[in-house]
Protein backbone atom coordinates (compact mmCIF):
# COMPACT_ATOMS: atom_id res chain seq x y z
CA UNK A 1 0.00 0.00 0.00
CA UNK A 2 3.02 2.56 1.15
CA UNK A 3 4.77 1.63 -1.92
CA UNK A 4 4.92 2.18 -5.84
CA UNK A 5 5.19 -0.70 -8.53
CA UNK A 6 8.81 -1.79 -9.09
CA UNK A 7 10.05 -0.51 -6.35
CA UNK A 8 12.67 -3.07 -6.03
CA UNK A 9 13.69 -2.43 -9.30
CA UNK A 10 13.96 1.02 -9.04
CA UNK A 11 15.96 1.11 -5.67
CA UNK A 12 18.34 -1.27 -7.22
CA UNK A 13 18.95 1.31 -9.98
CA UNK A 14 19.39 4.07 -7.77
CA UNK A 15 22.15 2.47 -5.50
CA UNK A 16 23.97 1.05 -8.64
CA UNK A 17 23.68 4.57 -9.55
CA UNK A 18 25.56 6.16 -6.57
CA UNK A 19 28.01 2.90 -5.87
CA UNK A 20 30.00 2.82 -10.06
CA UNK A 21 31.66 5.93 -9.46
CA UNK A 22 32.61 5.06 -5.74
CA UNK A 23 33.69 1.98 -6.87
CA UNK A 24 35.57 3.22 -9.65
CA UNK A 25 37.87 5.30 -7.14
CA UNK A 26 38.30 2.65 -5.00
CA UNK A 27 38.99 0.00 -7.81
CA UNK A 28 41.75 3.09 -9.73
CA UNK A 29 43.49 3.15 -5.71
CA UNK A 30 44.18 -0.12 -6.27
CA UNK A 31 46.18 -0.21 -9.59
CA UNK A 32 49.04 0.75 -10.36
CA UNK A 33 49.82 4.24 -12.14
CA UNK A 34 50.80 1.82 -15.60
CA UNK A 35 47.41 -0.11 -15.51
CA UNK A 36 45.39 2.65 -15.76
CA UNK A 37 47.41 4.83 -17.82
CA UNK A 38 47.77 1.47 -20.29
CA UNK A 39 44.51 -0.31 -20.55
CA UNK A 40 40.75 -0.59 -19.46
CA UNK A 41 40.76 -3.14 -16.58
CA UNK A 42 37.56 -3.12 -14.30
CA UNK A 43 39.00 -4.38 -11.85
CA UNK A 44 42.52 -4.71 -10.57
CA UNK A 45 44.72 -7.47 -12.08
CA UNK A 46 47.88 -6.56 -10.49
CA UNK A 47 46.53 -4.94 -7.25
CA UNK A 48 48.98 -2.79 -5.56
CA UNK A 49 48.72 -0.97 -1.73
CA UNK A 50 51.80 1.52 -2.93
CA UNK A 51 49.08 4.29 -2.90
CA UNK A 52 48.25 4.05 0.44
CA UNK A 53 51.74 3.22 1.84
CA UNK A 54 52.99 6.30 0.72
CA UNK A 55 49.70 8.74 2.43
CA UNK A 56 50.65 6.49 5.55
CA UNK A 57 54.49 7.26 5.72
CA UNK A 58 54.70 10.31 4.05
CA UNK A 59 54.14 13.25 6.79
CA UNK A 60 52.73 16.02 4.26
CA UNK A 61 49.92 13.24 3.23
CA UNK A 62 48.96 11.71 6.77
CA UNK A 63 48.77 15.41 8.59
CA UNK A 64 46.43 16.67 6.44
CA UNK A 65 43.72 14.06 7.70
CA UNK A 66 44.40 15.05 11.29
CA UNK A 67 43.98 18.78 10.47
CA UNK A 68 40.69 17.97 8.80
CA UNK A 69 39.63 15.98 12.20
CA UNK A 70 40.99 18.28 14.36
CA UNK A 71 38.68 21.67 13.28
CA UNK A 72 35.77 19.61 12.29
CA UNK A 73 35.51 18.06 16.42
CA UNK A 74 36.25 21.58 17.41
CA UNK A 75 33.48 23.09 15.45
CA UNK A 76 31.48 20.65 16.07
CA UNK A 77 31.84 20.98 20.24
CA UNK A 78 31.49 25.33 19.64
CA UNK A 79 28.27 24.99 17.60
CA UNK A 80 26.57 22.34 19.74
CA UNK A 81 27.07 24.35 23.02
CA UNK A 82 26.74 26.98 21.56
CA UNK A 83 23.30 26.28 20.42
CA UNK A 84 22.04 23.91 22.91
CA UNK A 85 21.29 27.36 24.92
CA UNK A 86 19.78 28.77 22.22
CA UNK A 87 17.51 26.53 20.74
CA UNK A 88 15.80 26.06 24.47
CA UNK A 89 14.96 30.08 24.80
CA UNK A 90 13.70 29.20 20.57
CA UNK A 91 11.38 26.83 21.79
CA UNK A 92 10.46 27.98 25.42
CA UNK A 93 9.99 31.64 25.00
CA UNK A 94 8.74 34.79 23.59
CA UNK A 95 11.48 37.47 23.69
CA UNK A 96 11.94 40.78 21.58
CA UNK A 97 13.06 40.40 17.91
CA UNK A 98 13.18 36.14 18.33
CA UNK A 99 11.36 35.90 14.95
CA UNK A 100 13.79 38.36 13.10
CA UNK A 101 16.95 36.64 15.08
CA UNK A 102 15.93 33.26 14.03
CA UNK A 103 15.53 34.19 10.46
CA UNK A 104 18.52 36.12 10.47
CA UNK A 105 20.47 32.96 11.85
CA UNK A 106 18.91 31.01 9.20
CA UNK A 107 19.85 33.52 6.44
CA UNK A 108 23.71 33.01 7.60
CA UNK A 109 22.95 29.33 6.51
CA UNK A 110 22.22 30.13 3.38
CA UNK A 111 24.91 32.79 3.00
CA UNK A 112 27.50 31.66 0.15
CA UNK A 113 31.12 30.48 1.36
CA UNK A 114 32.81 32.50 -1.31
CA UNK A 115 30.91 35.80 -0.35
CA UNK A 116 33.42 35.62 3.53
CA UNK A 117 36.44 34.15 1.55
CA UNK A 118 38.16 36.82 1.26
CA UNK A 119 37.05 38.91 4.39
CA UNK A 120 37.28 35.91 6.62
CA UNK A 121 40.93 35.67 5.04
CA UNK A 122 41.93 39.12 6.60
CA UNK A 123 39.80 38.96 9.55
CA UNK A 124 41.53 36.03 11.14
CA UNK A 125 45.27 37.39 9.77
CA UNK A 126 44.54 40.65 11.77
CA UNK A 127 43.73 38.34 15.11
CA UNK A 128 46.61 36.05 14.02
CA UNK A 129 44.43 32.56 13.94
CA UNK A 130 45.11 32.52 10.07
CA UNK A 131 47.07 28.96 9.73
CA UNK A 132 45.15 27.25 12.86
CA UNK A 133 42.10 24.92 12.86
CA UNK A 134 40.76 27.43 15.14
CA UNK A 135 40.46 29.67 12.12
CA UNK A 136 38.78 27.07 10.04
CA UNK A 137 36.51 25.42 13.33
CA UNK A 138 34.85 29.44 13.87
CA UNK A 139 34.61 30.17 10.13
CA UNK A 140 32.68 27.13 10.01
CA UNK A 141 30.27 28.18 12.07
CA UNK A 142 28.71 31.07 10.79
CA UNK A 143 26.79 27.79 8.74
CA UNK A 144 27.18 24.97 11.59
CA UNK A 145 25.48 26.97 14.87
CA UNK A 146 22.19 28.15 12.33
CA UNK A 147 21.87 24.34 11.59
CA UNK A 148 22.41 23.09 15.24
CA UNK A 149 20.03 26.09 16.62
CA UNK A 150 17.44 24.38 13.91
CA UNK A 151 18.07 21.24 15.00
CA UNK A 152 17.75 21.32 18.15
CA UNK A 153 14.96 23.59 18.34
CA UNK A 154 12.89 20.94 16.76
CA UNK A 155 13.88 18.28 19.33
CA UNK A 156 13.23 20.66 22.30
CA UNK A 157 10.31 21.79 21.85
CA UNK A 158 9.46 17.73 21.45
CA UNK A 159 9.90 17.32 25.21
CA UNK A 160 6.76 18.54 26.88
CA UNK A 161 6.64 22.19 29.15
CA UNK A 162 5.22 20.12 31.91
CA UNK A 163 8.76 18.57 32.53
CA UNK A 164 10.22 21.79 32.85
CA UNK A 165 7.76 22.77 35.19
CA UNK A 166 8.03 19.93 37.02
CA UNK A 167 11.62 20.15 37.32
CA UNK A 168 11.40 23.78 38.76
CA UNK A 169 8.94 22.88 41.29
CA UNK A 170 11.37 19.80 42.32
CA UNK A 171 13.90 23.04 43.07
CA UNK A 172 15.91 22.25 39.93
CA UNK A 173 18.02 25.26 39.33
CA UNK A 174 18.08 26.36 35.87
CA UNK A 175 21.72 24.80 34.96
CA UNK A 176 21.01 21.66 36.75
CA UNK A 177 17.57 21.37 35.25
CA UNK A 178 19.49 22.23 31.48
CA UNK A 179 22.23 19.17 31.97
CA UNK A 180 20.79 16.83 34.30
CA UNK A 181 17.27 16.55 32.40
CA UNK A 182 16.70 18.19 29.51
CA UNK A 183 20.15 17.49 27.83
CA UNK A 184 19.65 13.34 28.54
CA UNK A 185 16.06 13.47 27.11
CA UNK A 186 17.37 15.09 23.60
CA UNK A 187 19.93 12.83 23.57
CA UNK A 188 19.33 11.66 20.14
CA UNK A 189 18.73 14.98 18.87
CA UNK A 190 22.34 16.46 20.00
CA UNK A 191 23.79 13.46 18.07
CA UNK A 192 22.31 14.58 14.78
CA UNK A 193 22.70 18.04 14.96
CA UNK A 194 26.36 16.74 16.04
CA UNK A 195 26.57 14.42 12.72
CA UNK A 196 24.83 17.18 10.61
CA UNK A 197 27.82 19.60 12.18
CA UNK A 198 30.63 16.73 11.45
CA UNK A 199 29.01 16.25 8.46
CA UNK A 200 29.15 19.94 6.91
CA UNK A 201 32.49 20.67 8.17
CA UNK A 202 33.61 17.71 6.68
CA UNK A 203 32.92 18.23 3.29
CA UNK A 204 33.12 21.95 3.27
CA UNK A 205 36.86 23.03 1.23
CA UNK A 206 36.55 26.81 -0.27
CA UNK A 207 36.97 28.37 3.60
CA UNK A 208 38.88 25.86 5.01
CA UNK A 209 41.21 26.17 1.64
CA UNK A 210 41.18 30.24 2.25
CA UNK A 211 42.11 30.14 6.07
CA UNK A 212 45.41 28.06 6.11
CA UNK A 213 48.71 27.56 4.64
CA UNK A 214 50.86 24.95 5.76
CA UNK A 215 50.50 23.83 9.33
CA UNK A 216 46.85 23.48 9.35
CA UNK A 217 45.85 22.45 5.64
CA UNK A 218 43.11 20.12 5.16
CA UNK A 219 43.33 17.15 3.93
CA UNK A 220 41.09 18.20 0.45
CA UNK A 221 43.39 21.55 0.27
CA UNK A 222 46.54 18.79 -0.10
CA UNK A 223 45.28 16.46 -1.95
CA UNK A 224 44.05 19.44 -5.32
CA UNK A 225 47.73 20.94 -4.59
CA UNK A 226 50.03 17.85 -4.63
CA UNK A 227 48.06 16.45 -7.75
CA UNK A 228 48.66 19.78 -10.16
CA UNK A 229 52.37 20.04 -8.52
CA UNK A 230 53.28 16.07 -9.68
CA UNK A 231 51.34 15.81 -13.09
CA UNK A 232 48.45 13.51 -12.70
CA UNK A 233 49.16 10.59 -10.27
CA UNK A 234 45.83 9.36 -10.68
CA UNK A 235 46.17 6.28 -8.06
CA UNK A 236 47.54 8.49 -5.21
CA UNK A 237 44.59 10.80 -5.79
CA UNK A 238 42.09 8.04 -5.89
CA UNK A 239 43.73 6.86 -2.68
CA UNK A 240 43.22 9.40 -0.38
CA UNK A 241 39.75 10.22 -2.07
CA UNK A 242 39.12 7.34 -0.70
CA UNK A 243 40.67 7.25 3.00
CA UNK A 244 38.23 10.59 2.77
CA UNK A 245 35.02 8.61 2.48
CA UNK A 246 35.92 6.39 5.37
CA UNK A 247 35.14 8.79 8.30
CA UNK A 248 32.13 9.82 6.64
CA UNK A 249 30.75 6.36 6.25
CA UNK A 250 31.85 5.41 9.81
CA UNK A 251 29.74 8.58 11.32
CA UNK A 252 26.82 7.10 8.79
CA UNK A 253 26.96 3.63 10.29
CA UNK A 254 27.16 4.60 13.33
CA UNK A 255 23.85 6.91 13.27
CA UNK A 256 21.97 4.90 10.70
CA UNK A 257 19.07 4.50 12.89
CA UNK A 258 18.69 8.27 12.79
CA UNK A 259 19.45 9.40 9.44
CA UNK A 260 15.41 9.61 8.98
CA UNK A 261 14.30 11.63 11.67
CA UNK A 262 17.64 13.40 11.76
CA UNK A 263 17.49 14.57 7.83
CA UNK A 264 13.81 15.44 8.68
CA UNK A 265 15.86 18.24 11.07
CA UNK A 266 13.39 16.93 14.14
CA UNK A 267 10.35 18.11 12.76
CA UNK A 268 7.85 15.93 11.03
CA UNK B 1 0.33 25.89 23.86
CA UNK B 2 1.55 29.35 23.55
CA UNK B 3 4.71 30.62 24.48
CA UNK B 4 5.91 32.63 27.81
CA UNK B 5 6.87 36.39 27.08
CA UNK B 6 10.34 36.70 28.96
CA UNK B 7 12.77 38.64 27.91
CA UNK B 8 15.94 36.79 29.60
CA UNK B 9 16.51 34.16 27.32
CA UNK B 10 17.70 36.43 25.51
CA UNK B 11 21.18 35.69 28.15
CA UNK B 12 20.47 31.90 26.11
CA UNK B 13 20.28 33.13 22.76
CA UNK B 14 23.59 35.87 23.59
CA UNK B 15 25.87 32.94 22.57
CA UNK B 16 24.90 32.54 19.29
CA UNK B 17 24.26 35.67 18.79
CA UNK B 18 27.96 36.82 19.54
CA UNK B 19 29.50 33.45 17.56
CA UNK B 20 27.34 34.30 14.45
CA UNK B 21 27.82 37.87 15.00
CA UNK B 22 31.66 37.42 14.78
CA UNK B 23 31.74 35.56 11.71
CA UNK B 24 28.77 37.18 9.75
CA UNK B 25 28.54 40.78 10.33
CA UNK B 26 32.25 41.74 10.93
CA UNK B 27 33.22 40.56 7.45
CA UNK B 28 30.16 41.57 5.88
CA UNK B 29 31.40 45.33 6.67
CA UNK B 30 34.73 44.35 5.45
CA UNK B 31 32.90 43.69 2.25
CA UNK B 32 30.96 47.29 2.36
CA UNK B 33 33.51 48.86 2.43
CA UNK B 34 35.86 47.34 0.00
CA UNK B 35 32.77 47.31 -1.91
CA UNK B 36 32.83 51.35 -2.78
CA UNK B 37 36.29 51.59 -3.12
CA UNK B 38 38.99 51.10 -5.89
CA UNK B 39 42.51 49.83 -5.60
CA UNK B 40 45.41 49.72 -6.87
CA UNK B 41 47.24 48.20 -4.83
CA UNK B 42 49.43 48.61 -2.43
CA UNK B 43 47.08 48.93 -0.33
CA UNK B 44 45.89 52.31 -1.26
CA UNK B 45 42.54 52.74 -1.86
CA UNK B 46 40.23 55.22 -3.72
CA UNK B 47 36.28 56.22 -3.11
CA UNK B 48 34.21 54.51 -5.76
CA UNK B 49 30.73 55.03 -4.77
CA UNK B 50 28.16 53.02 -6.28
CA UNK B 51 30.34 53.09 -9.25
CA UNK B 52 30.54 49.40 -8.61
CA UNK B 53 27.02 48.46 -8.38
CA UNK B 54 26.36 50.33 -11.50
CA UNK B 55 28.72 48.40 -13.40
CA UNK B 56 27.70 45.33 -11.67
CA UNK B 57 23.83 45.50 -13.42
CA UNK B 58 25.10 46.76 -16.73
CA UNK B 59 25.40 44.16 -19.43
CA UNK B 60 27.41 46.48 -21.81
CA UNK B 61 30.26 46.48 -19.32
CA UNK B 62 32.89 43.43 -18.96
CA UNK B 63 32.41 42.70 -14.95
CA UNK B 64 28.01 43.03 -15.74
CA UNK B 65 28.65 40.94 -18.00
CA UNK B 66 30.25 38.45 -16.71
CA UNK B 67 28.15 38.60 -13.31
CA UNK B 68 24.44 38.13 -15.28
CA UNK B 69 26.11 35.81 -17.73
CA UNK B 70 26.81 33.68 -14.51
CA UNK B 71 23.86 34.48 -12.71
CA UNK B 72 21.85 33.57 -15.88
CA UNK B 73 23.48 30.05 -15.60
CA UNK B 74 23.10 29.49 -12.08
CA UNK B 75 19.87 30.30 -12.40
CA UNK B 76 18.93 27.62 -14.99
CA UNK B 77 21.14 25.09 -13.56
CA UNK B 78 19.12 25.08 -9.98
CA UNK B 79 15.90 24.73 -11.55
CA UNK B 80 17.49 21.95 -13.67
CA UNK B 81 18.29 20.14 -10.84
CA UNK B 82 15.70 21.25 -9.28
CA UNK B 83 13.29 19.31 -11.77
CA UNK B 84 15.08 16.44 -11.63
CA UNK B 85 15.97 15.85 -7.88
CA UNK B 86 12.59 16.72 -5.92
CA UNK B 87 10.70 13.87 -8.39
CA UNK B 88 13.19 11.44 -8.32
CA UNK B 89 14.00 11.90 -4.65
CA UNK B 90 10.29 11.37 -3.95
CA UNK B 91 10.10 7.96 -6.00
CA UNK B 92 13.16 7.02 -4.16
CA UNK B 93 11.59 7.39 -1.02
CA UNK B 94 8.78 5.53 -2.32
CA UNK B 95 10.62 2.70 -3.27
CA UNK B 96 12.43 2.25 -0.01
CA UNK B 97 12.09 -1.20 1.88
CA UNK B 98 9.18 -1.21 4.77
CA UNK B 99 11.25 -3.27 7.25
CA UNK B 100 14.68 -5.50 7.69
CA UNK B 101 18.26 -4.87 7.28
CA UNK B 102 17.90 -3.65 3.83
CA UNK B 103 16.24 -0.14 5.44
CA UNK B 104 19.51 0.28 7.62
CA UNK B 105 21.47 -0.27 4.60
CA UNK B 106 19.53 1.48 1.92
CA UNK B 107 19.77 4.54 4.22
CA UNK B 108 23.74 4.01 4.49
CA UNK B 109 24.20 4.05 0.80
CA UNK B 110 21.64 6.89 0.39
CA UNK B 111 23.55 9.10 2.88
CA UNK B 112 27.10 7.99 1.48
CA UNK B 113 27.36 10.88 -1.14
CA UNK B 114 26.75 13.21 1.19
CA UNK B 115 29.11 12.70 3.47
CA UNK B 116 32.23 13.05 0.89
CA UNK B 117 34.10 16.32 0.84
CA UNK B 118 33.06 18.44 -1.97
CA UNK B 119 36.11 18.86 -4.12
CA UNK B 120 36.78 14.22 -3.84
CA UNK B 121 32.96 14.71 -5.36
CA UNK B 122 34.47 16.32 -8.22
CA UNK B 123 37.61 13.93 -8.23
CA UNK B 124 35.07 11.43 -8.44
CA UNK B 125 33.27 12.88 -11.44
CA UNK B 126 36.37 13.55 -13.11
CA UNK B 127 37.99 10.59 -12.90
CA UNK B 128 34.70 8.30 -13.80
CA UNK B 129 34.09 11.09 -16.78
CA UNK B 130 37.35 10.99 -18.30
CA UNK B 131 37.31 8.75 -22.21
CA UNK B 132 41.12 7.34 -21.28
CA UNK B 133 40.74 6.36 -17.91
CA UNK B 134 36.80 6.68 -16.37
CA UNK B 135 34.54 4.26 -16.53
CA UNK B 136 31.54 6.50 -17.72
CA UNK B 137 33.49 8.00 -20.71
CA UNK B 138 34.94 4.53 -22.04
CA UNK B 139 31.82 3.10 -22.56
CA UNK B 140 29.80 6.55 -23.77
CA UNK B 141 32.57 6.71 -26.28
CA UNK B 142 32.90 2.69 -27.27
CA UNK B 143 28.94 2.76 -27.93
CA UNK B 144 29.63 5.51 -30.87
CA UNK B 145 28.61 8.30 -28.08
CA UNK B 146 31.10 11.24 -28.59
CA UNK B 147 31.75 12.40 -24.99
CA UNK B 148 34.47 14.82 -23.85
CA UNK B 149 33.67 16.80 -20.42
CA UNK B 150 36.92 19.00 -21.35
CA UNK B 151 35.95 20.23 -24.83
CA UNK B 152 32.25 19.57 -25.44
CA UNK B 153 29.85 22.20 -23.42
CA UNK B 154 27.06 20.26 -23.53
CA UNK B 155 29.21 17.49 -22.33
CA UNK B 156 30.27 19.85 -19.48
CA UNK B 157 26.84 21.04 -18.44
CA UNK B 158 25.81 17.00 -18.49
CA UNK B 159 27.91 15.74 -16.41
CA UNK B 160 27.54 18.83 -13.49
CA UNK B 161 24.31 18.35 -13.61
CA UNK B 162 24.74 14.14 -13.27
CA UNK B 163 27.02 15.21 -10.92
CA UNK B 164 24.70 16.88 -8.57
CA UNK B 165 21.56 14.62 -8.95
CA UNK B 166 24.17 11.61 -7.73
CA UNK B 167 25.23 13.42 -5.14
CA UNK B 168 21.99 16.07 -3.46
CA UNK B 169 19.14 13.11 -4.42
CA UNK B 170 19.62 11.31 -1.25
CA UNK B 171 18.90 14.22 0.77
CA UNK B 172 15.46 14.87 -1.06
CA UNK B 173 14.55 10.93 -0.63
CA UNK B 174 15.89 10.99 2.86
CA UNK B 175 13.66 13.96 3.62
CA UNK B 176 10.70 12.82 2.17
CA UNK B 177 10.77 9.27 3.40
CA UNK B 178 11.15 10.63 7.39
CA UNK B 179 7.98 12.69 6.28
CA UNK B 180 6.26 9.14 5.14
CA UNK B 181 7.47 7.49 8.14
CA UNK B 182 5.49 9.09 10.06
CA UNK B 183 1.99 8.89 8.71
CA UNK B 184 -0.01 6.37 10.97
CA UNK B 185 -1.11 2.91 9.42
CA UNK B 186 -4.52 3.74 10.19
CA UNK B 187 -4.81 6.49 7.37
CA UNK B 188 -3.93 3.54 4.49
CA UNK B 189 -6.30 1.54 6.18
CA UNK B 190 -8.62 3.86 5.98
CA UNK B 191 -7.66 4.83 2.05
CA UNK B 192 -7.77 0.38 1.20
CA UNK B 193 -11.37 0.80 2.30
CA UNK B 194 -12.78 3.59 0.70
CA UNK B 195 -10.95 1.77 -2.47
CA UNK B 196 -8.64 4.68 -3.36
CA UNK B 197 -6.44 4.11 -5.97
CA UNK B 198 -2.05 3.91 -5.81
CA UNK B 199 -2.54 7.78 -7.29
CA UNK B 200 -5.27 8.75 -4.59
CA UNK B 201 -3.19 7.68 -1.71
CA UNK B 202 -0.26 9.31 -3.06
CA UNK B 203 -2.08 12.89 -3.40
CA UNK B 204 -4.61 12.23 -0.43
CA UNK B 205 -2.33 10.94 2.15
CA UNK B 206 1.42 10.86 1.45
CA UNK B 207 1.83 14.26 -0.51
CA UNK B 208 0.68 16.45 2.38
CA UNK B 209 2.10 14.54 5.07
CA UNK B 210 5.72 15.47 2.89
CA UNK B 211 4.59 18.94 2.43
CA UNK B 212 6.82 20.72 4.91
CA UNK B 213 10.35 18.15 4.60
CA UNK B 214 9.60 19.16 0.77
CA UNK B 215 9.63 22.73 1.41
CA UNK B 216 12.82 22.25 3.63
CA UNK B 217 14.26 20.06 0.63
CA UNK B 218 13.39 22.57 -2.06
CA UNK B 219 14.67 25.45 -0.09
CA UNK B 220 18.28 23.40 0.47
CA UNK B 221 18.59 22.03 -2.72
CA UNK B 222 17.67 25.73 -4.31
CA UNK B 223 20.57 27.53 -1.44
CA UNK B 224 23.17 25.39 -1.74
CA UNK B 225 22.88 24.87 -5.58
CA UNK B 226 22.58 28.78 -5.87
CA UNK B 227 26.41 28.98 -4.08
CA UNK B 228 28.01 25.55 -5.84
CA UNK B 229 31.48 26.30 -6.09
CA UNK B 230 34.03 22.86 -5.06
CA UNK B 231 32.37 20.08 -7.74
CA UNK B 232 32.25 22.12 -11.12
CA UNK B 233 35.79 23.41 -10.33
CA UNK B 234 37.20 20.74 -9.93
CA UNK B 235 35.48 19.19 -12.50
CA UNK B 236 35.32 21.27 -15.39
CA UNK B 237 37.16 24.35 -13.87
CA UNK B 238 34.28 26.82 -15.17
CA UNK B 239 34.68 25.83 -18.46
CA UNK B 240 34.47 24.95 -21.49
CA UNK B 241 35.47 28.61 -21.76
CA UNK B 242 32.61 30.14 -19.46
CA UNK B 243 29.59 27.50 -19.74
CA UNK B 244 29.97 26.16 -16.51
CA UNK B 245 31.22 29.22 -14.64
CA UNK B 246 28.60 29.44 -11.77
CA UNK B 247 28.19 32.96 -9.97
CA UNK B 248 30.23 31.85 -6.58
CA UNK B 249 33.20 30.86 -9.31
CA UNK B 250 32.96 34.10 -11.32
CA UNK B 251 33.60 35.94 -7.83
CA UNK B 252 36.38 33.61 -6.04
CA UNK B 253 38.05 34.30 -10.37
CA UNK B 254 37.66 38.10 -9.33
CA UNK B 255 38.57 38.31 -5.37
CA UNK B 256 41.48 35.84 -5.07
CA UNK B 257 41.96 35.52 -8.67
CA UNK B 258 42.99 39.21 -9.81
CA UNK B 259 42.33 40.59 -6.45
CA UNK B 260 39.34 42.74 -7.97
CA UNK B 261 38.21 44.17 -3.81
CA UNK B 262 36.05 46.51 -4.86
CA UNK B 263 34.48 44.59 -7.85
CA UNK B 264 34.32 41.41 -5.47
CA UNK B 265 32.34 43.12 -2.70
CA UNK B 266 30.33 44.96 -4.67
CA UNK B 267 29.08 41.01 -6.51
CA UNK B 268 29.25 40.07 -2.84
CA UNK B 269 26.49 42.43 -1.80
CA UNK B 270 24.01 42.00 -4.54
CA UNK B 271 24.74 37.65 -4.46
CA UNK B 272 24.38 37.96 -0.86
CA UNK B 273 20.46 40.19 -1.28
CA UNK B 274 19.65 37.87 -3.93
CA UNK B 275 20.26 34.65 -1.46
CA UNK B 276 18.53 36.96 1.37
CA UNK B 277 14.93 37.49 0.03
CA UNK B 278 14.83 34.24 -1.71
CA UNK B 279 15.33 32.83 1.85
CA UNK B 280 13.11 35.70 3.32
CA UNK B 281 10.19 34.13 0.32
CA UNK B 282 10.78 30.18 1.62
CA UNK B 283 10.59 31.43 5.61
CA UNK B 284 7.31 33.10 4.89
CA UNK B 285 5.67 30.05 3.09
CA UNK B 286 7.06 27.64 5.92
CA UNK B 287 5.71 29.55 9.12
CA UNK B 288 2.67 30.08 7.35
CA UNK B 289 1.70 26.93 6.18
CA UNK B 290 3.11 26.04 9.96
CA UNK B 291 0.23 28.45 11.12
CA UNK B 292 -2.49 27.13 8.72
CA UNK B 293 -1.62 23.52 9.99
CA UNK B 294 -2.09 24.74 13.75
CA UNK B 295 -5.45 26.04 13.21
CA UNK B 296 -6.88 23.30 11.04
CA UNK B 297 -5.55 21.00 14.27
CA UNK B 298 -6.77 23.43 16.82
CA UNK B 299 -9.91 23.37 14.94
CA UNK B 300 -10.63 19.98 15.18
Amino acid sequence: MHSIPGRRAIMAMFLIFLLLPIYWLVNMSFKTNAEIVSTMTLWPHTPTLQHYRRIFTDESWYSGYINSLEYVVLNTIISISVALPAAYAFSRYRFLGDKHLFFWLLSNRMAPAAVYALPFFNLYSAIGLFDTPWAVALAHCIFNVPLAVWILEGFVSGVPREIDETAFLDGYSFPRFFLRILVPLIASGIGVAAFFCFMFSWVELLLARTLTSVSAKPIAAIMTRTVSAAGMDWGLLAAAGVLTIIPGALVIWFVRNYIASGFALGRV
Amino acid sequence: MDKTVNQKAWFLVLPVFLVVAFSAVLPLMTVVNYSMQDTFGNNQFFWNGVGWFKELLDPSTDLGGRFLASLGRNLFFSLVILAIEVPLGIVVALSMPRQGWTVAACLVILALPLLIPWNVVGTIWQIFGRPDIGLLGYVLNHIGIDYNYVSNDIDAWVTVIVMDVWHWTSLVALLCYAGLKSIPEAYYQAAQIDGASRWAVFKAIQLPKMNRVLLIAVLLRFMDSFMIYTEPFVVTGGGPGNSTTFVSIELVKIALGQFDLGKAAALSLVYNLIILIVCWIFYTVMTNAGNERKHQEGAA
